[in-house]
């Protein structure tokens, strides 16, 4: 006894905290716990800014040196500048509108006007979507999302559309297609929201619906309302620099981690594990299109290696963040070859000119993503969706849940629809305000860069 | 004096300068050049279309030489382009009527 009291009071003289009072106590624990929470708010902010900035990497120069390359030198600068401009017009129409109609509480259909001109969107963290960043970080990393979408459609319609169509249509693109697409599957209260309210949940870690499938389907479409490049399919029209084409997919693969892996809105494990997903959908995508294409012309091609690896990732991003990640390498095969096949074989046999395969890449490989959602999503992987007792829900068919099959099925439904609907009403609008989607004859021969930007990418006699 | 237009294959390229090195012919003028004889092109597939690309990369050399020394060159030519292969080039030969070197208004064969 005697002892145990000289302990205490060496114990109160090493650990002055010990002898203060119990409030005291409690307020040194609040303190401890905010330190806590502010650590791991520093990591994870540190973390979404990064993935912001990779996400914007995809756009430029990712996505326009991964066009370019493949356009004819005429058209290298019109190319880069498709994908160029949505950085800086989705961004502004991002803030002043495209945010709130995404993500303020609104229908089920589209959001409301809460956040217009990021009113409200600040230091504090919005805890419906990322409790432990803040709203600003989550604001303008989904920006980015905005940013690529618009651009990958450009791919459908190159070398032949004017500027100012290219802008109006884009506009209204993300009026009409992306903003109720991404409010209802990511929205508060959004019809296929799975999480927040929704009626038909559907998994979309990272826009495999809500990105690849609605640009991909719209590309088909404008490459149907458009028409074929003048020459097409008769004159040659070889892509004039690989090279630029194999840096843009590689720089594509590497912002794909914040694209992906950035979709746990954390630093946390779950984020490894998109990101180990998503590095394996871009290899087997690029292996099985090599081996698909050494079987049927005889060589592996250069484009063949990038264009399977960035259909492997259009495929692995629906379910990076749901899926096992070994999983993300059935999700590269599975779509690299349904890509090759539609590319390389389908494709040319139904004569239509997506000309740098939009439509073959992200749209066939958002659809197959998002139908192997259904089938390979599981709690043991992402526990976030909690059943009543507390449990996590089962998610997909591995799960037992066999029935997310038909829910996935009707995310990409929607999807398609929106896109198909938007994009045409979208080309027509455009049409009459521009009074015609296309360059004349004669511009078109002589290319967009001289055209409509009154430059040449390459001056080789300066 | 002679003007001898040589179009080899460009990985020949470095035997025949050598071998006109070493009969001591040193200047001329190359040009890259793209074209074909009777040799057919090859075919590029670009995922999955196809182009015939009848245009294959050749180099021109052009020099002019005196009248004493053209077959000599020309055969020294022959011998280090050859493959025995379609494709191997030809040689064409002009005569030249004047030759003037700009430094010095050296005429004629003085100007070579």
């Amino acid at each position: 006894m005697k002892r145990c009291r000289l302990a205490a009071s060496i114990l109160a003289a090493a650990y002055p905290v010990a002898a203060q009072s119990d409030a005291a106590l409690v307020a040194e624990m609040q303190k401890l716990k905010a330190a806590v929470a502010a650590a791991q708010s520093a990591g994870d902010n540190a973390w979404m800014l990064t993935s912001a900035a990779l996400v914007l990497l995809m756009t430029g120069p990712g996505l326009a040196l991964f066009y370019c390359g493949l356009v004819r030198k005429k058209n290298v600068l019109g190319t880069m500048m498709q994908s160029f401009i949505m950085m800086a017009v989705m961004s502004l129409l991002w803030a002043v509108i495209g945010y709130s109609l995404v993500f303020a509480p609104g229908t089920a259909w589209i959001g409301g006007l809460d956040f217009a001109m990021l009113r409200g969107v600040g230091a504090a963290a919005n805890g419906d979507y990322a409790p432990t960043i803040p709203h600003l970080t989550f604001m303008v990393y989904q920006m980015m999302f905005a940013v690529i979408s618009p651009a990958l459609i450009t791919g459908a319609f190159a070398e032949r559309v004017k500027f100012n169509a290219l802008l109006i249509y884009s506009v209204l693109w993300a009026f009409l297609v992306y903003f109720p697409v991404a409010h209802m599957v990511w929205g508060k209260g959004g019809f296929l929201n799975a999480y927040l309210g929704g009626v038909v949940p559907v998994y979309d870690f990272a826009g495999g619906t809500v990105v690849h499938i609605t640009t991909g389907v719209s590309a088909l479409v404008c490459a149907l309302v458009i028409g074929p490049r003048r020459g097409y399919p008769q004159e040659p029209m070889k892509p004039h620099s690989l090279v630029l084409s194999f840096i843009g997919a590689c720089l594509l693969w590497v912002g794909w981690f914040g694209f992906n892996a950035g979709s746990a809105l954390a630093a946390s494990s779950l984020a490894s594990s998109a990101f180990v997903a998503t590095h394996l959908g871009a290899a087997a995508g690029a292996v099985v299109w090599l081996v698909a294409e050494w079987l049927h012309t005889g060589r592996p091609s250069a484009l063949g290696a990038i264009s399977g690896a960035v259909a492997g990732l259009a495929t692995v991003t629906q379910g990076a963040g749901f899926v096992v990640p070994f999983v993300g390498a059935v999700y590269g095969l599975a779509g690299g070859l349904a890509c090759f096949y539609l590319v390389v074989i389908v494709k040319h046999r139904l004569g239509y000119d997506d000309t740098l395969d939009a439509f073959g890449v992200h749209g066939v490989g958002g659809i197959i993503g998002a139908m192997l959602t259904g089938v390979f999503a599981t709690r043991a992987v992402n526990d976030a969706l909690k059943l009543a007792n507390g449990e996590a829900a089962p998610l997909g068919w591995v799960d037992g849940n066999g029935g997310q099959i038909g829910n996935q099925l009707i995310g990409v439904a929607i999807g398609i629809g929106f896109a198909v609907v938007g994009s045409w009403v979208a080309l027509k609008i455009t049409a009459a305000l521009t009074g015609g989607l296309r360059m004349e004859a004669r511009e078109e021969i002589e290319g967009m860069d001289l055209v409509l930007h009154g430059e040449e990418g390459y001056n080789l006699e300066a | 004096m002679k003007k001898i237009e040589a179009i080899i294959q460009p990985f020949k390229l470095e035997e025949v300068k050598a071998a006109l090195k070493a009969i001591a012919i040193e200047g001329m003028t190359l040009t890259e050049v793209r074209g074909h004889g009777r040799q057919k092109g090859h075919m590029e597939v670009y995922r999955g279309r196809e182009y015939q690309v009848d245009l294959i990369p050749k180099v021109k050399m052009e020099m002019v030489v005196m009248d004493a020394r053209c077959e000599e060159v020309i055969e020294t030519i022959c011998r280090a382009a050859r493959t025995g292969k379609i494709g191997d080039g030809k040689i064409f030969v002009y005569d030249v009527g004047e030759a003037l070197r700009i430094r010095n208004d050296d005429r004629g064969e003085s100007a070579l």
